[in-house]
């Protein structure tokens, strides 16, 4: 079983229908023993960062997920759940992250570009996670954010797009794929990756 | 590079649509789930449900919609329509909807989109703005304006305000509500910067001079508004062809293109639009 963490922010039914949909058993927990039993965990959601690592600290599941983390169980990072892998955000001032991933997490600069980066945008892959095995290079994914994450360490960097400036749309290191764009919005392709996230929490 | 989108609007009563797919063949046209998946199969960029549900109590109808709809079709969804509480958005966030869009909510009390901003954040609080050009003749005779209360009492917005004749300057567009009926008084430009500034993700922007009309959209006032906002706008009413989308996309400088009947009737298919687009230099996904 696949935990969805549920903290309280952004539209986890839509994650949890798309694994329904690809038939992969997941279930919305904010419940750490059922998240620490799980045999992967997904962190989804849309907002904002200090809420998001205020409300994981509130609900006591920083430590599962860290502890999941490093026990080498499958992490998918959905947006925010990318964005708080990080050390820290420049959202509101300055707000420290999970730390998993050395790196920053900031607000795109004025380019005259709208601000929240919205809609489909092309993801170019610079290395396969195997979430990505049956998704081409470029495809469209929908994106909905205004910030975007700057690891240290670009070998981490699984994947590119463009707006204004090429930033990090997805990560990849040993068990965490996280994305900035949303599979569970990005109809049939979209659907392949929650597939494929599905297929190695149940090691086939 | 972002795709500029496409999205059909489907109206919605008591749970039922409306106005939607023209279906010919044994389907159910009624069904929102049917219509949706219509349209997922073309590849359209998202989906707006436009609740129209008169009744107060037939409202929660609007959820079980949603619900059922996300459960089958993954792609950005937005509803609009009757919302007036912080708890009409939860729900809706909750049952699977990624955007509410909020219009006579907003003009009734502006503080209502930031603290809808900050509680769910920017990206899903959309703000619908129907306008229509101001024509002196018809500005001074309208006996039927009504000004909210907010706005009479606040000297510091009183910019928002149309001003008198004689001190226009420029093209000027009126906010309307109630389907076009009701003048307010207000600037449809000022008005959109004014509820970017509140916290609002993106503005749905329709000409009621246009709508229904298939004469195309109001370039000039698409583009003035996606010149004043750093948010994403939709440019809405009017579209009878996919000459009138590329116009939308290009010179109106819009995100995305709403369109209903021309997609209803199938006069074109999505994916038609979406080719047409692209042979002329228009990022679109295909």
């Amino acid at each position: 079983m696949i935990a969805i963490v549920d903290y309280g922010m952004g539209n986890l039914k839509s994650v949890e229908k798309g694994f329904l949909k690809v038939s992969c058993d997941a279930k919305v927990t904010s419940e750490p023993s059922v998240i620490e039993n799980a045999s992967g965990i997904v962190v989804p959601g849309v907002g904002a960062f200090r809420d998001c690592i205020s409300r994981l600290k509130e609900l006591g599941l920083v430590d599962v997920i860290l502890k999941s983390i490093e026990k080498g169980k499958p992490y998918l990072g959905i947006c925010l759940g990318l964005q708080i892998l990080f050390t820290e955000s420049e959202e509101f001032g300055r707000y420290e992250g999970l730390d998993v991933i050395k790196g920053r997490v900031r607000r795109f600069p004025d380019m005259g570009l709208k601000i929240p980066h919205m809609g489909w945008n092309r993801v170019h892959l610079k290395k396969r996670p195997p979430v990505f095995d049956s998704v081409p290079d470029g495809s469209y994914f929908y994106f909905v954010h205004s910030y975007y994450v700057e690891p240290e360490d670009t070998s981490v960097v699984a994947a590119t797009t463009e707006y204004g400036i090429e930033f990090t749309s997805m990560i990849w290191r040993d068990n965490i794929v996280a994305m900035q764009f949303h599979p569970e919005k990005s109809q049939a392709l979209g659907l392949k990756v929650l597939e494929g996230f599905g297929k190695i929490c149940s090691g086939s | 590079m972002l795709a500029k989108r496409i999205i059909p609007c489907l109206d919605v009563r008591d749970g039922r649509v409306v106005k939607g797919v023209n279906f010919v063949n044994i389907r159910d046209a009624g069904d929102p789930v049917e219509n949706a998946i219509y349209y997922d199969e073309q590849g359209a960029d998202e989906l707006v449900f436009l609740d129209i549900t008169a009744s107060h109590e037939k409202r929660k109808i609007i959820l079980d919609v949603v619900e059922k709809t996300a459960a089958d079709v993954f792609m950005p969804l937005t509803v609009g329509g009757g919302i007036r509480t912080m708890d009409d958005i939860r729900d809706l966030l909750n049952a699977g909807c990624d955007k509410v869009s909020i219009n006579t909510t907003a003009i009734r009390d502006p503080e209502f989109i930031r603290r809808a901003a900050q509680r769910f954040g920017s990206q899903c609080i959309v703000v619908a703005i129907d306008a229509k050009r101001v024509h002196d003749s018809r500005f001074e005779i309208d006996a039927k304006r009504d000004v909210p209360d907010w706005l009479k009492d606040s000297k510091e917005l009183q910019y928002l305000l149309i001003p008198e004749e004689g001190k226009r300057e420029g093209k000027l567009w009126e906010i309307f509500t109630h389907g076009g009926r009701r003048p307010r008084g207000i600037d449809a430009v000022k008005w959109a910067r004014f509820m970017e500034e509140l916290g609002a993700g993106e503005i749905l922007l329709t000409s009621m001079d246009r709508d229904g009309t298939k004469d195309g959209y109001d370039i000039e006032l698409t583009r003035a508004v996606a010149e004043a906002v750093g948010i994403p706008v939709i440019a809405s009413g009017g579209a009878g062809n996919l000459e009138h989308l590329y116009e939308a996309l290009t010179e109106g400088k819009a995100d995305a293109a709403l369109a209903a009947s021309i997609f209803h009737y199938r006069e074109y298919t999505i994916e038609e639009a979406k080719r047409f687009l692209k042979e002329r230099g228009v990022e679109v996904r295909l």
